[in-house]
C-alpha cells in the first residue's frame, strides 16, 4: 500500500516536470533546460512503474528498452535536419501504435465494460488510425508515395461512411464487449481509414496534417489514461493533444484554410483553368548581376522556402549572409509559418547552418519592413509570396497571409524554372518589372554570387 | 467508479487548458524542437506498455503486444528527447562579429 502512494507522488512530480518542460520551451534560452526536465520526468515515471507491485515479469520489458535505445539512439544522431519531419511522422506511427497495441492487449485481458471500454475504443480507434495515418505521412514526405493528392470519385463519402462504420463497430463493442470477433474488424478498418484519409493530401498541406497527427497520437495516450485510470497518463497526453492541435491551427491561419478544407479539399491538384496560354516574358539575370545589386543594397531580406532545403543550400546561404553582414549589410530572414515541412522547420534548417537565430523574423514582425527594404531575395519560396494571395480574389490562395516581397525596392528569385509551386498556380510576383529572375540550382546560385562579391576591402571608406 | 471518471474528467479538461495557455506562449522558432519534445512525451504510454508487458497474469498475446508497445515507446522516448536537444543546441544567438 505503501509502496502505490510512493509511485502516485513520483507520478505527481513527473506531470509538474513535463509541464515545466513545455513552459521551458518559449524561448531558446531555457529550452534546454526544458528537454532535461522532460527526460527527468519521463525517467521518473518509467521507474515508478516498474516499481509497481503488478510489474513482476522484468525480462521482456528489459528486451523492449535494449531494442528500443537501439533503433531510436540511431535515429535522433543520424537523422538529416532535412528529414526530420518524416521522422516525426514516423515517431508519431510508433506512439499511436503503442497505444493501440495496449488497448488491444487490454480488451483480450480485461474484456473491460462501461466506461473503461468506452475509452479502450478510442484509445484503440485514434491509435490504429493514426498509426497508418502517420505510416503515410513518412512515405509522402520521403516521397516513396507521391506527394500530389490522390483523389478518386465519392473520395469523401467512401471515406467518412467507412469511418462511420469503424466508429458503429465501435459503439457495438462498448455495449456488448464480449462480442470479440468485431475487435479485429474495428481495428482493421481504424487502419484503413488512417491511410484514406492522408491520401488525397498533398505536399503543402504537410505541416498542417503532421500537427493534426501529433494530437490525435496525444489523445489516445490520454484515452490510455482514462481506460487505466491513471492520472499522469491524462495530463501528458492532454498537454501533446493541446501541443499538435495549437501548432495545426497556426498551420492552417497561415494558410488560410479550414481543417476540414485541409482533410476533404484534396488541395493542390493541378487547375486546368489556371494555366495560361500567353507566355509571358520575365527578366533574368546573372549571378554577377545578382552580386553587384546585393553589393550596392544596405538592407536585404532573404525568404527562404523549402526549395532551399531541397537543394540543400543552407550552408551556401549562410556564406552569403556572412560576406553580407561583413560589409555592414542588415540581412534578415523571412520565415512564413508553412516553410518547410513542418511547423518551424525553416527555423531549425537555418539554424544548423548557423545563422543566428536573432536574424530570424516571423511574418508577422518583418512584414512592414520589406517596403524600406533594398532587395529581398527569394530562395526556393513559392505561393508564400504570391500578391495574388492578397489582391486577386479568384485565386484559389485569395486570403492566405503572404510575405509582401512585391513591396521590396528590387525583387530578386532564385529558382529552377518558371513551373509553378504546391498549389500549382502561377505567381504574379515574377512579372513584375522590379523582378529578376535568377534561373538555377539555388545551391550553386548562391556559391556564384558569393565568388562574384568584389573583395570587402574594395568598400572601404 | 463515477467519482473516479469525474476525476479523471477534471484532471483532462485542466491539463488541456494547461497545455494550450503553456503551449502559446512557445515561439514559433521553436515549433519543430517543441513537435518532437512532446512526442517524447506521449511517449508515457510506456506506462501502459510496460504494466501489460510485466503483468504476472500475462497471456502470450497480451505480452507480445506489450513487447511491440514498449518498444515503439522506448524508441520515441529516446529519439525524441535526444533530437530535440540536438535541434536546440543548434540555436545560436549571433555571436562576437567576425
Amino acid at each position: 500500500m505503501t509502496v502505490d502512494h510512493v509511485i502516485n507522488y513520483i507520478y505527481i512530480v513527473s506531470a509538474a516536470l513535463f509541464i515545466l518542460s513545455l513552459k521551458w520551451m518559449n524561448s531558446p534560452a531555457t529550452a534546454r533546460r526544458g528537454v532535461l526536465a522532460g527526460e527527468l520526468g519521463m525517467l521518473m515515471a518509467i521507474v515508478g512503474t516498474l516499481l509497481r507491485h503488478e510489474v513482476v515479469n522484468y525480462q521482456w520489458i528489459l528486451a523492449a528498452f535494449f531494442v528500443g535505445s537501439a533503433i531510436g539512439i540511431p535515429i535522433a544522431y543520424l537523422m538529416p535536419m532535412t528529414a526530420v519531419p518524416q521522422r516525426t511522422a514516423l515517431s508519431h506511427a510508433c506512439g499511436a501504435l503503442a497505444a493501440a497495441l495496449v488497448g488491444t492487449a487490454e480488451y483480450y485481458r480485461e474484456t473491460p465494460h462501461g466506461f473503461v471500454m468506452v475509452a479502450l475504443v478510442v484509445e484503440t480507434l485514434l491509435g490504429f488510425l493514426t498509426f497508418t495515418g502517420s505510416l503515410m505521412a513518412v512515405g509522402k514526405l520521403q516521397e516513396i508515395l507521391p506527394t500530389r493528392p490522390i483523389v478518386y470519385r465519392n473520395q469523401n463519402f467512401i471515406n467518412l461512411s467507412l469511418f462511420a462504420i469503424a466508429v458503429a463497430l465501435g459503439v457495438r463493442l462498448i455495449l456488448v464487449p464480449t462480442q470479440s470477433g468485431i475487435f479485429p474488424v474495428f481495428a482493421g478498418l481504424s487502419m484503413l481509414f488512417g491511410v484514406l484519409l492522408i491520401l488525397p493530401i498533398g505536399g503543402a498541406d504537410m505541416p498542417t496534417v503532421i500537427a493534426l497527427l501529433n494530437s490525435y497520437a496525444g489523445l489516445s495516450a490520454c484515452a490510455m489514461g482514462f481506460a487505466l485510470n491513471n492520472k499522469l497518463l491524462i495530463i501528458a497526453g492532454a498537454l501533446d493533444g493541446s501541443s499538435g492541435f495549437i501548432l495545426s491551427v497556426i498551420m492552417c491561419r497561415a494558410m488560410n484554410r479550414s481543417f476540414t478544407n485541409v482533410l476533404f479539399g484534396a488541395f493542390g491538384q493541378l487547375q486546368p483553368s489556371q494555366v495560361q496560354a500567353e507566355a509571358r516574358s520575365v527578366r533574368s539575370a546573372s549571378p554577377e548581376d545578382a552580386a553587384s545589386i546585393l553589393e550596392a543594397a544596405r538592407s536585404v531580406i532573404i525568404v527562404p522556402g523549402y526549395g532551399l532545403a531541397v537543394a540543400q543550400a543552407q550552408h551556401k546561404v549562410r556564406e552569403l549572409f556572412d560576406a553580407l553582414t561583413r560589409r555592414g549589410i542588415d540581412v534578415k530572414f523571412a520565415i512564413h509559418p508553412v516553410a518547410g515541412r513542418m511547423p518551424g522547420h525553416m527555423n531549425v534548417l537555418l539554424a544548423e547552418a548557423d545563422i543566428p537565430y536573432d536574424r530570424l523574423f516571423e511574418m508577422e514582425e518583418i512584414n512592414s519592413e520589406f517596403a524600406q527594404c533594398d532587395v529581398a531575395l527569394v530562395i526556393g519560396a513559392n505561393d508564400v509570396t504570391n500578391p495574388a494571395a492578397r489582391d486577386d480574389k479568384s485565386s484559389p490562395i485569395y486570403g492566405m497571409p503572404i510575405l509582401e516581397v512585391d513591396k521590396a525596392r528590387t525583387v530578386m528569385v532564385i529558382k529552377r524554372s518558371m513551373s509553378p509551386g504546391f498549389a500549382g498556380i502561377d505567381n504574379e510576383l515574377y512579372y513584375m518589372d522590379k523582378t529578376l529572375m535568377l534561373f538555377g540550382d539555388a545551391k550553386s546560385f548562391v556559391s556564384e554570387i558569393v565568388k562574384a562579391l568584389p573583395a570587402p576591402a574594395a568598400r572601404a571608406r | 467508479m463515477s467519482t473516479d471518471l469525474e476525476l479523471a474528467l477534471y484532471v483532462f479538461m485542466l491539463a488541456t487548458f494547461l497545455g494550450l495557455e503553456v503551449i502559446r506562449k512557445v515561439s514559433p522558432l521553436l515549433h519543430t524542437p517543441l513537435m518532437s519534445l512532446t512526442n517524447a512525451i506521449s511517449a508515457i504510454s510506456v506506462v501502459g506498455a510496460i504494466a501489460i508487458t510485466g503483468a504476472a497474469d500475462a497471456t502470450a498475446l497480451s505480452r507480445a503486444l506489450g513487447f511491440i508497445a514498449v518498444t515503439a515507446s522506448v524508441t520515441n522516448i529516446v529519439s525524441g528527447f535526444l533530437i530535440t536537444d540536438r535541434m536546440l543546441k543548434m540555436f545560436k544567438r549571433r555571436g562576437p562579429d567576425k
